[in-house]
C-alpha cells in the first residue's frame, strides 16, 4: 500500500526535515569530513606547525607492522564475536520459540544483558575473572588453569571475546526469534508429514527461511565488533597486555588521543568508514535481492 | 492405501477446553470422507490429530490396523494439504515435490519419475522450476496436491484447501480432486466447513458440531434423512424451514398455519406430541385451489433465475419457500409436500423421530 502525505506549502516538509537533517550534519558529516582532512595533514612533534602531506600518513600506516598487527587481531576478534553471538543467540531463540513454560520470563531475561552500556559489561566480566579476586577465575585456578588475562594476551583476548559477545547476544537473540515467529507453522508441519525430523527440519526449512534475518545480522555484527566493542575493551584490557587486544578502532583511539598522532590516526579512521560504507552497501545490494523468497 | 479407524478420539487443550468429545468412526481404505461442520466444530483437530500434529487425549487412531497415537507424523505414511497449501517458499515447485521423498531416501532417479508424472497428472510441468511466490493460488493448490500424491501414502489428508480459492476456482478444483481420487482410488479425509463441496465431493459424509459427530452416512442420506435438527438445518441451502407444532392425529400435525400429513409408517409418534416440523424449501408446493395443507403469507421474494426464493410465515414460525415457474398471484397462498418430504423433530433434544 502506498503510503504519502501531502504537505501544502514549501516550506513545510523543509522545516520537518531540518532537525534530523541538522544532526546528521552536526554529528555526522562535519566529523567525518575532519576526519578525512586531518589525514592529510602532518603535524610536527611540538605542534607548531601542521604540513599538508597528501598520502604520507596513509604510505605511513601501510609500512606499519603494528597496524597490520592490530588488523589481525581485530580479524580474529570480530570473527570470534560475530559467529559466537549470532550461533548462541540462534540456539537461544530456537528454544525460546518452542512454547515452553515461563517462555515470557526466558525472553525477558535473555533482552536485559543489551541494556547494560558496554563499558559497565566489561567492568562485570573484569571483575568475574580477575586473577586475584575474580570468583570464576579462581574457580579455573582450581581447575589448574593459570588464568591471568592481565598478564597473557590470549586470557585477555578470551575475556573480551566473552564479554562482546554476552553484550551482543539479546540483539541477535530478538532479531532471530522474530524470524522464527514469522515462519508459518504450517510450513514446519508440512514438513514434519513430509518424513524430516526436527534436526532435518531446521537445516532445509528454518534455517533457510532464516537466512536474510542470518545476514542482516552478520553485518550488524561485524559493525558492531568493528566500533561498539570500543568500551569493553577500553574498559577491560585498554588494549593490552602488550598490545594484544588492541583492535582498529581501539588503535584510532590511541594512537590519536594517547599517542597524539592526529593525522594517522585520522588516515584509519578513514580506512574503517571505508569498510563499514563498504560493508552496509555488500548489505543493501544482497538484502535487496534476497530477502523476498 | 489404508483405512483409518478412530476409536473414541477425545481432545481436552490445557485450558480444559474439549475441543473433540468422543469421536469413533471408520473410514474406509479407498474412500472419499468429508468432515463437515461450522468452524470451532473439532473438524480440524480431528484431522490434525489423525496427521500426528495434535496429541491425543485419549481413545486410539489407527492407520491401516497400525495404533499411531505415538508415532510422530513423519513414519505415520500420510500426506496433507493445508490451507494456505504451506509450500516451502525456498524451493522450486520441484524441490517442493521432491522433499518428502528425499527425506525418505528414495532413490534419485524414481524421485524424477514420480515428480514428473504427478506433474503431468496436475498440468504443472511448465513450473517446475518456479518458487511458489511466482505461482498463482490454483497453481500452488495444484503444487500441494502434487507434493501429497508422490508421496504415494497410505491417506491423503485435507485441511479446507478450497477455502483460500476464488469461487469460480474452488468449483473447478473441487472436480479436479474428485476427478483425481476416482483415478488413484487413496484414503481422502478432507475437512471443509462449506456444505456444498462436502456433498458434491464425499462418499461418505461426517456432520460435527461442538465436538461431537452428529451424523455419518452417503451425502443423499444425510440429506434426505437428517439424524438432527443441526444436521437437517446445516445440510442444504436455503437450510431447511422449522416450524413448532404438535401432532393432532396418527400421520398430521398441526403448526399453527394449518396440517400437514406425514408418513406415519417411519415417524410413529403419540397423539398430541409437541414437536418440531422440518420442510426444505424445495420440498413446498404450490397448492391447487381448494386450500394446500398450509397458508404462506409472503413477504417478499428472491428472483435466482431457475426458481424463486419466498419470504414469508406460517402462522408465527418464518419459513422459506424455493418455487419454479409463474409467481403465484397474490401474497396469501396455499402450500403442500409430499408426507415423506416432511421431517419430525424432538424439540428438547432435537434429535429426530424417524424410526431408525
Amino acid at each position: 500500500m502506498e503510503k504519502r502525505a501531502i504537505f501544502g506549502g514549501r516550506a513545510l516538509p523543509y522545516l520537518l526535515l531540518a532537525p534530523q537533517l541538522l544532526i546528521t550534519l552536526v554529528f555526522f558529516y562535519w566529523p567525518a569530513s575532519q576526519a578525512v582532512w586531518q589525514s592529510f595533514l602532518l603535524e610536527d612533534a611540538f605542534g607548531l606547525r601542521t604540513d599538508f602531506v597528501w598520502f604520507e600518513n596513509y604510505n605511513h600506516l601501510f609500512h606499519d607492522g603494528d597496524y597490520y598487527r592490530a588488523m589481525a587481531t581485530t580479524a580474529i576478534f570480530s570473527i570470534a564475536v560475530t559467529a559466537l553471538s549470532l550461533s548462541i543467540a540462534l540456539l537461544l531463540a530456537v528454544q525460546a520459540d518452542k512454547s515452553i513454560k515461563g517462555a515470557g520470563a526466558y525472553k525477558t531475561l535473555l533482552i536485559w544483558p543489551y541494556a547494560v552500556a558496554p563499558a559497565i559489561a566489561g567492568v562485570l566480566w573484569l571483575f568475574m575473572f580477575q586473577p586475584s579476586l575474580g570468583l570464576v577465575a579462581r574457580g579455573l585456578r582450581a581447575l589448574g588453569l593459570d588464568w591471568n588475562p592481565l598478564l597473557n594476551g590470549d586470557h585477555a583476548m578470551a575475556l573480551v571475546i566473552m564479554a562482546s559477545t554476552w553484550k551482543q547476544i539479546s540483539y541477535n537473540f530478538l532479531f532471530f526469534l522474530a524470524g522464527l515467529q514469522s515462519i508459518p507453522r504450517s510450513v514446519i508441519e508440512a514438513a514434519a508429514i513430509d518424513g524430516a525430523r526436527p534436526v532435518r527440519r531446521f537445516w532445509t526449512i528454518v534455517f533457510p527461511l532464516l537466512s536474510p534475518t542470518a545476514f542482516f545480522l552478520l553485518v550488524v555484527n561485524i559493525v558492531y565488533v568493528f566500533f561498539d566493542t570500543f568500551g569493553i575493551i577500553d574498559a577491560m584490557t585498554g588494549g593490552g597486555p602488550a598490545k594484544a587486544t588492541e583492535t582498529l578502532v581501539y588503535k584510532v583511539f590511541f594512537d590519536g588521543r594517547l599517542g597524539g598522532n592526529l593525522g594517522g590516526s585520522a588516515a584509519q579512521s578513514v580506512i574503517l568508514m571505508i569498510m563499514v560504507i563498504a560493508l552496509t552497501a555488500v548489505q543493501f545490494r544482497y538484502i535487496e535481492r534476497r530477502v523476498t523468497y | 492405501m489404508a483405512s483409518v479407524t478412530l476409536q473414541d478420539v477425545r481432545k481436552v487443550y490445557a485450558g480444559g477446553v474439549e475441543a473433540v468429545q468422543g469421536v469413533t468412526l471408520d473410514i474406509p481404505d479407498g474412500s472419499f470422507t468429508v468432515l463437515l461442520g461450522p468452524s470451532g466444530c473439532g473438524k480440524s483437530t480431528l484431522l490434525r490429530m489423525i496427521a500426528g500434529l495434535e496429541t491425543i487425549t485419549a481413545g486410539t487412531v489407527s492407520i491401516g490396523g497400525r495404533i499411531v497415537n505415538e508415532v510422530e507424523p513423519a513414519d505415520r505414511d500420510i500426506a496433507m494439504v493445508f490451507q494456505n497449501y504451506a509450500l516451502y517458499p525456498h524451493m522450486s515447485v520441484y524441490d517442493n515435490m521432491a522433499y518428502g521423498l528425499r527425506n525418505h531416501g528414495v532413490p534419485k532417479a524414481e524421485i524424477e519419475s514420480r515428480v514428473a508424472q504427478a506433474a503431468k497428472l496436475l498440468a504443472i510441468g511448465d513450473f517446475l522450476d518456479r518458487k511458489p511466490r511466482a505461482l498463482s493460488g490454483g497453481q500452488r493448490q495444484r503444487v500441494a496436491m502434487g507434493r501429497a500424491i508422490v508421496r504415494e501414502p497410505q491417506a491423503f489428508l485435507f485441511d479446507e484447501p478450497l477455502s483460500n480459492l476464488d469461487a469460480k476456482l474452488r468449483v473447478q478444483m473441487r472436480i479436479e480432486i474428485r476427478r483425481l481420487h476416482n483415478r488413484l482410488k487413496a484414503t481422502s479425509i478432507f475437512v471443509t466447513h462449506d456444505q456444498i463441496e462436502a456433498m458434491t465431493m464425499a462418499d461418505k459424509i461426517v456432520v460435527m458440531n461442538g465436538g461431537r459427530v452428529e451424523q455419518t452416512g452417503a451425502p443423499n442420506q444425510v440429506y434426505r434423512f437428517p439424524a438432527t435438527r443441526f444436521v437437517a438445518t446445516f445440510i442444504g441451502s436455503p437450510a431447511m424451514n422449522l416450524i413448532p407444532g404438535r401432532v393432532v392425529e396418527s400421520g398430521l400435525v398441526d403448526v399453527g398455519g394449518g396440517r400437514i400429513a406425514f408418513d406415519a409408517a417411519t415417524l410413529p409418534t403419540e397423539v398430541g406430541r409437541e414437536v418440531e416440523v422440518g420442510i426444505r424449501p424445495e420440498d413446498l408446493r404450490l397448492a391447487g385451489n381448494g386450500g394446500g395443507a398450509l397458508t404462506f403469507t409472503k413477504d417478499f421474494a428472491e428472483e435466482l433465475g431457475a426458481t424463486r426464493l419466498f419470504h414469508g410465515m406460517v402462522g408465527d414460525a418464518a419459513v422459506v419457500v424455493a418455487l419454479a415457474g409463474p409467481a403465484p398471484a397474490g401474497d396469501t397462498f396455499g402450500l403442500s409436500a409430499a408426507p415423506e418430504a416432511v421431517h419430525l423433530f424432538d424439540p428438547a433434544s432435537g434429535n429426530s423421530l424417524r424410526k431408525a
